[in-house]
């Protein structure tokens, strides 16, 4: 791979030589393990570790699930229970695969808001962020449909009104609608091609998670300071940089140990948490449950796509512009696409040239605003659609599309950036400084970095 | 029995709406279970006191169609002797027929007795909820302000819900469209259609333990926390031994990370 200058693989054996010629797949594995990594890395560099085992921990606990579950309206139920009660070992694969997508989710969201203050998806990184965009989606309906298998009543209600957000659209709506349930509603056929593709997209995602990692050996990683590494010469880069292996395998997988160990205790001691009650109840067409609430993953853009009703002034106008075609009900639904897709956009709208926060004083104000924001937009989502949550729903969306339509753009020009260090030697050697005298107290890292 | 059956259907579709799972006027009494808590476990004693107020009481109206009779004897719950469990299981009365068609012999086309690999047969008279999933299917306080705190420090509150609205009927009875109905504190909405099922002394336990109304209800709920979560014991344990082992596993990276660290950043 190209990139930053470093050691190549050197086939040293005669068996080494002879697999070398025909197929490089350990000089592939070598590049790949030995990448050199910028040694600054902090503690939010760890979540691409736990992503890669929570897409393995999900297939593996899903394939043996997939061995006894039956996706048919009047067996699903019945054949999750069967899991929990009969299957050897089954009531952990099951908790663990359902925790699992929580876990796949806070690591996720913990991964994209590292990369949107480190300024990761910009130049040269554009590509490794919108292939991480594609699997983010790829996630988000992997995990909708997963959901609606166990075939609970929120299961059933859930696709109910997700499905139902296409039938929004003018014209085309209702056959899209019909044509992914594959008939006029929530049935047999919509659970069928749900398990199909449950169990196909995560596949999906291997491939996509493959092209990120080689886009982003390819241009580097990025880091805490945003400077790139030295490419000068090897002994240059060498200075800015470690070797993935050991020392990132190592940080990482100790990370994963910590994460592992609250991951397990939830899956241990309280696996219903993060659950809804009325998924144990089976589904029926006949009763809808009083609140429908969406897993707590998917509550932001939920919040989003609610906020939007027919008394909001902007609703009112862009009915009007349009004649009427765009109702409540369509605005709705296209802020809630609109407020997943403007994170794709997000290297085009920043216009600092600077990539990390670090550096930017009035940058780290508004990014603190917009995970709180975040955390705002999870909470309103489940609370019920009245006031005054509504009016809440609809600043913290506000503030969500102003951030990324007004914020990031505006900044670049009004705001005047600290000096950024010179190499990642240096921000290294400021943390951890040279000579070997006794260190009584922990070198200094910037809190929440 | 057509009859019988139509007016299960008509019943079925007068339902009401199934109770929501959090509510504010509902009055959910916060039980101490024995199972709370990482290292809380089912009490045995008291299951087996609970599957006997269910045989004797609830099994009237309820099924438990997901729980198979044989795991009555399974470790982590009531666990009655197998002989017991064989003669419990030969003696249970099918009360439902048109809902086990499943047990009817083609041949003689008369329903045969229940083995212990049968599940509870199904009950669907008077559109009585199935029992076996209702301790997780229910919840109590979600708060403050949604944040599922409570829930976080208490449990999700399913079987201490199933304990207050056995002990929360106030007496008052209304008729509507020609059903009963009772007032009920713990019922969302406040009126239930099911008549106050215990009143105290319904049991006579073996064991000699209190038949006091609240005593009855917290046994019977804890019966059906094991229906809903019948490997919680086992569950509990494997968490424990994974915490403790990734806890040892991390000290051991935390270790190795930090010494493989010092070479850089002390030079």
């Amino acid at each position: 791979m190209a990139g930053i200058p470093h050691d190549h693989y050197e086939p040293k054996t005669r068996s080494q030589k002879w697999l070398n010629k025909r197929l490089p797949i350990l000089g592939l594995l070598y590049d790949t393990l030995m990448i050199p990594t910028p040694k600054n890395l902090n503690w939010m560099w760890i979540w691409g570790i736990v992503l890669t085992f929570c897409l393995a921990l999900q297939i593996v606990t899903g394939i043996v699930l997939a061995m006894h579950y039956t996706p048919h309206v009047d067996m699903a139920f019945a054949s999750v229970e069967h899991i929990m009660r009969n299957v050897n070992g089954g009531h952990m694969l099951r908790y663990l695969h359902a925790n699992g997508s929580s876990l796949f989710f806070i690591a996720v969201y913990a991964h994209i808001f590292r990369g949107l203050y480190y300024g990761s998806y910009k130049a040269p990184r554009e590509i490794t962020w919108i292939i991480g965009m594609l699997i983010y989606l790829a996630m988000m309906a992997t995990a909708f449909m997963g959901y609606v298998l166990p075939w609970g009543q929120m299961s059933f209600w859930g696709a109910t009104v997700i499905t139902g957000l296409f039938g929004a659209l003018p014209g085309i709506g209702e056959p899209i609608q019909t044509w992914l349930l594959g008939g006029p509603a929530v049935d047999n056929a919509t659970l069928n091609r749900f398990f199909s593709l449950h169990y196909l997209l995560p596949f999906v995602i291997v491939g996509l998670v493959g092209v990120h990692i080689w886009a982003f050996h390819t241009t580097g990683n990025n880091n805490p300071t945003g400077v790139e590494v030295r490419r000068t010469s090897k002994e240059a880069a060498k200075k800015d940089t470690v070797p993935f292996w050991p020392y990132f395998v190592l940080k990482d997988l100790f990370a994963l140990g910590v994460i592992m160990v609250i991951f397990w205790a939830i899956v241990g001691f309280m696996p219903n948490y993060l659950g809804h009650p009325d998924n144990y109840i089976e589904a029926n067409a006949l009763v809808t449950p009083s609140h429908i609430v969406p897993e707590w993953y998917f509550l932001p853009f939920y919040a989003i796509l609610r906020a939007f009703t027919a008394d909001v002034w902007v609703v009112q106008l862009a009915s009007f512009i349009t004649l009427g075609v765009v109702s409540a009900k369509l605005f709705g639904v296209l802020a809630m696409f609109g407020s997943i897709a403007v994170l794709a956009l997000v290297p085009w709208l920043d216009t600092s040239y600077v990539l990390s926060g670090r550096y930017r004083p009035m940058f780290k104000w508004c990014f603190g605003l917009l995970v709180i924001d975040f955390f705002a937009l999870i909470w309103l989502g489940a609370m019920p659609a009245e006031e005054p949550y509504s009016t809440l729903s609809l600043i913290a969306s506000a503030y969500w599309f102003g951030y990324f339509f007004i914020i990031l753009p505006l900044l670049g020009i009004i705001e005047k950036p600290h000096t950024q260090p010179e190499t990642i030697e240096d921000d290294f050697n400021a943390h951890y400084p040279a000579k070997v005298q006794v260190q009584t107290s922990k070198p200094t890292k910037s809190p929440s970095e | 029995m057509l009859k019988k059956l139509s007016l299960a259907i008509i019943l079925s579709l007068t339902a009401f709406s199934s109770p929501a799972s959090e509510s504010k006027e509902s009055h959910i009494e916060d039980i101490d279970f024995s199972f709370e808590g990482p290292f809380g476990t089912y009490d045995q004693m008291q299951l087996q006191r609970g599957l006997q107020v269910y045989t004797e009481v609830c099994s009237a109206c309820h099924g438990l169609q997901y729980v198979p009779m044989r795991t009555i004897s399974d470790e982590g719950g009531p666990r009655i002797s197998q002989n017991k469990m064989k003669a419990y299981v030969s003696e249970f009365s099918v009360y439902d027929e048109a809902a086990n068609q499943h047990l009817l012999d083609p041949v003689s086309e008369e329903f045969r007795a229940l083995i212990p690999t049968d599940s509870f047969p199904k009950i669907n008279f008077a559109s009585a909820p199935d029992l076996s999933l209702m301790a997780k299917a229910r919840a109590g306080f979600h708060g403050p302000y949604g944040t599922g705190i409570n829930q976080f420090l208490k449990g999700i509150g399913g079987p201490e819900y199933i304990a207050s609205l056995l002990t929360s009927y106030t007496g008052e009875e209304k008729e509507e469209a020609g059903v009963t109905l009772y007032e009920n504190t713990t019922y969302p909405g406040g009126w239930i259609r099911m008549g106050p099922p215990l009143y105290g002394d319904d049991v006579e336990y073996a064991d000699g333990h209190s038949t006091e109304l609240h005593d009855i209800a917290e046994d019977v709920s804890a019966f059906l926390m094991w229906t809903a979560e019948p490997k919680l014991n086992s569950r509990k344990h494997t968490g424990f031994i994974a915490v403790f082992f990734l806890i040892v596993l991390s000290g051991l990276l935390y270790l190795s990370n930090k010494r493989i660290w010092a070479p850089i950043k002390h030079r």
